[in-house]
């Protein structure tokens, strides 16, 4: 076991927090990848280990919405947490350098750390006409990333983007956009793909490295294991209603205010692999996530389906069929007797009852003609 | 034009003396077989847009009563109604009474029309009717379901209709050997003819004791299953008489010779419709349900109609003096056919309350598709009266030049 003592005096004096608020960041952490007990205790030893690893993040095209979500997680002080495990020393929006000055520390921090830093990679890299459609600091995206990719330790790719080319590669992809781990190839690059992703699988990923000093197993897209091996369909809070055959058909209709499935509306989570219904988004509690607020799954942890398929389109399944008939949301239950068919049923009925009445009369009237013939 | 006259020799051929059966001949274009012809062209229309937009787009029917119309009349009530034959084979091969024989042929068309068109119906209701061959397959066989039971009935009791019906090709196309062979065995086919029509006739009754609750209790008894057989053979009889008055109207035969007959047939109907309404209203006292007969608002006043219309051929029918009057005797038939129809409509439809909300009422267009079918089978009637050696011989007028 940790020495609890210690633990708390370098918490108080480096991180400004509690030292239970860091306890249950820790614990959050060893829970989120599913390590073992006790888990826990070496990722605080870790974090509150004197050497912070070098980190380089790197801008590509992309829209900062990775970044933007990572400094939005809402444990009271993620974002302080991480911009103190690590010594981050190179990140286009977080610095206040600009320009020539950035790019030195950059540098320096490269030469500081040659084979130990660890790339972070936001964005896609355009490849088309020699990669010119991205340039930072007169060097193109392409150049960039294997420059630094050369001296680090472990490059992770965050967002669909820079896993596979996200949203850039949308067909007709004109700029050539692709992912981080086919440009270095053969070196191994681990992919945290969605727009954005979670949170907490960045960290969860960068504080496994911390921790063993490996990457988690991963699966054959480099994604984490513990994030992404499970379907979202298969986690679904309204998968329930799937089963059912109770499908929203339309934004705003009856079934869709009820909270049901919404894979008729182009859900993506039937073939989609990502951990959003199980540890949702910004920890406000239930629902938070896409599907969760309504909104069918657009599939962005998958290259191929998202920005790719129409947000409409139907998803593949991937094992259970649903029936080829769905019961409607809104139940016909029959109007009963319309004057049309009123009028019809009179209609024949009157026709058969005075043609049978008609031909009965003339039958009778001929049998009495010949009987009183016979009479006479 | 559309006048084919069979060939002279092949007309000298088919006009035999009394007992055997002949082609009316004639032509077959009139007013009648034009509206006819009028209607069915309607219900094609409106069977095109269920096949093409769904059973949805021209039917009322709902997931609260799969069933509509199309079931109940095409279905329920025209194999009743084509219990002719059923009813025929019955009273001369198993009672064995062969003066009758000769009304035998004219009812098994009747039946063929009545229970291929019914299969066809069935086609026309299913909403998946690309499955129908699963009905036919052991594979997707479930033996416990009164379905399957009604299912097989009706598909192999078409069958051997067209069997039984064969001679009558046969002897219009000249096979005598063939003809001669097939009597041979026709005797098991004659047995089916009257065991499937049993068998499924009562099932039809049992398809609504399944349904339990959901169907009122002046209908839902255990008895239904006796009850629909009774009704069924006493419709088979019902028909047999207005085929006969119809035939003899419409073709202006003289039928002076098949009025016994239809006497004594009359007298069968007396018997079997007390029968009938013994058990349904001693059942109905033993049950309780009686007490519900003024009380039940529609379905009361459906219930009395009904009863009156069995009622009536009864009370006509036990006079011998009005049993030997043709024009009684259609009365009579008629109204049994209307209690019958009326039973069966409201004991499939009106009696059925699968909960609250549910409503069902025919569509016009849905309706259409009901005329339409039964024009099919009148036309069809009518052609193949005029055609081949149906009815009895012995009076055919100069129609058959």
């Amino acid at each position: 076991m940790y020495d609890d003592t210690e633990i708390s005096r370098e918490i108080a004096n480096r991180f400004d927090i509690e030292r239970r608020d860091f306890l249950k960041f820790c614990a959050a952490m060893a829970a989120t990848m599913g390590l073992p007990k006790g888990a826990e205790a070496e990722i605080v030893q870790a974090i509150t280990a004197k050497e912070r690893p070098s980190v380089i993040w790197l801008h590509f095209q992309e829209c900062t919405g990775c970044t933007e979500s990572m400094l939005r997680a809402e444990h009271p002080t993620i974002e302080k947490l991480i911009l103190e495990i690590i010594s981050l020393d190179y990140h286009e929006t977080l610095f206040a350098a600009a320009g020539h000055q950035v790019e030195a520390a950059r540098e320096a921090a490269m030469k500081k750390n040659w084979g130990k830093y660890v790339l972070v990679v936001e964005g896609a890299i355009p490849i088309k006409d020699g990669g010119i459609y991205c340039k930072v600091g007169g060097k193109t995206a392409l150049q960039l990333v294997k420059e630094v990719a050369e001296g680090a330790a472990a490059v992770i790719a965050i967002g669909s983007c820079a896993s596979w080319g996200g949203m850039p590669s949308t067909p007709p992809n004109p700029t050539g956009s692709t992912g981080v781990p086919e440009i270095l190839a053969p070196k191994p690059v681990v992919t945290i793909p969605g727009c954005p992703p979670n949170p907490y699988n960045f960290l969860s990923t960068v504080v496994h490295f911390l921790t063993f000093g490996a990457l988690p197993a991963l699966d054959d897209k480099g994604r984490p294991k513990f994030a992404y091996s499970r379907l979202i369909h298969e986690n679904c809070e309204r998968r329930a209603h799937f089963d059912a055959g109770r499908f929203a058909l339309d934004f705003g209709d009856e079934g869709h205010r009820k909270g049901y499935c919404l894979y008729k509306l182009g859900c993506k989570g039937p073939e989609t692999y990502a951990n959003c219904p199980s540890i949702l988004f910004n920890d406000v509690g239930s629902g938070s996530w896409p599907v969760g607020t309504g909104h069918p799954c657009i599939g962005c942890t998958e290259k191929g389906i998202g920005f790719h398929k129409p947000i409409h389109a139907l998803a593949d399944l991937q094992n259970q069929r649903p029936p080829a008939g769905y019961p409607r949301v809104v139940e016909e239950q029959g109007t009963g007797a319309t004057l049309g068919a009123i009028a019809t049923v009179a209609a024949v009925g009157g026709l058969a009852i005075g043609a049978g009445a008609k031909l009965v009369g003339n039958l009778g009237k001929s049998e009495s003609d010949q009987d009183s013939g016979k009479q006479g | 034009m559309v006048n084919h006259p069979i060939p002279s020799e092949v007309a000298s051929r088919l006009r035999k003396p009394k007992a055997g059966h002949a082609a009316v001949g004639g032509r077959l274009l009139s007013p009648f077989t034009l509206v006819l012809g009028a209607l069915i062209a309607v219900a094609m229309y409106f069977l095109a847009q269920r096949f093409i937009h769904g059973l949805g787009a021209v039917t009322n029917i709902n997931n609260g009563y799969p069933w509509g119309i199309w079931v109940v009349w095409d279905v329920v009530i025209a194999t009743g109604f084509a219990c002719g034959g059923y009813a025929m084979a019955l009273v001369v091969y198993i009672l064995n009474k062969g003066e009758y024989h000769h009304l035998v042929r004219p009812a098994l068309t009747a039946s063929l029309f009545g229970y291929s068109l019914g299969g066809l119906s069935v086609l026309i209701d299913l909403g998946r009717y690309w499955n129908f061959w699963h009905i036919l397959s052991p594979t997707y066989a479930q033996p416990g379901s009164v379905m399957f039971e009604v299912a097989v009935c009706i598909s192999l009791y078409v069958v051997v209709l067209w069997i039984e019906f064969s001679p009558a090709f046969l002897e219009h196309l000249g096979m005598k050997d063939v003809k001669k062979t097939l009597n041979k065995f026709m005797f098991v086919f004659i047995g089916l003819g009257v065991l499937l029509p049993t068998m499924h006739q009562s099932s039809l009754g049992s398809l609504l004791v399944v349904f339990g609750a959901q169907i009122h209790p002046l209908w839902q008894t255990p008895l239904l299953p006796l009850l629909f057989l009774l009704t069924a053979v006493c419709m088979g009889f019902a028909i047999v008489i207005l085929e006969a008055t119809l035939a003899a109207v419409g073709f202006k035969r003289d039928i002076h010779e098949e009025l016994p007959l239809l006497s004594k047939i009359g007298k069968i109907i007396t018997g079997i419709l007390v029968a009938y309404l013994v058990i349904r209203i001693g059942d109905l006292i033993v049950r309780g349900a009686i007490f519900s007969v003024f009380t039940s608002g529609v379905k009361s006043v459906m219930f009395l109609i009904e009863m009156a219309a069995f009622a009536y051929p009864i009370a006509v029918l036990s006079s011998p003096t009005n049993r030997r009057r043709l024009s009684k005797l259609l009365a009579a038939a008629m109204s049994m056919l209307t209690g019958a129809v009326l039973y069966r409509i409201d004991a499939f439809l009106v009696a059925y309350d699968t909960g609250p909300g549910w409503h069902y009422f025919p569509s016009a267009p849905e309706m259409m598709v009901t005329i339409g079918v039964i024009a099919i089978e009148v036309l069809a009637y009518i052609v193949f009266v005029r055609k081949f050696p149906i009815l009895p011989g012995h009076s055919t007028t100069a129609a058959a030049e």
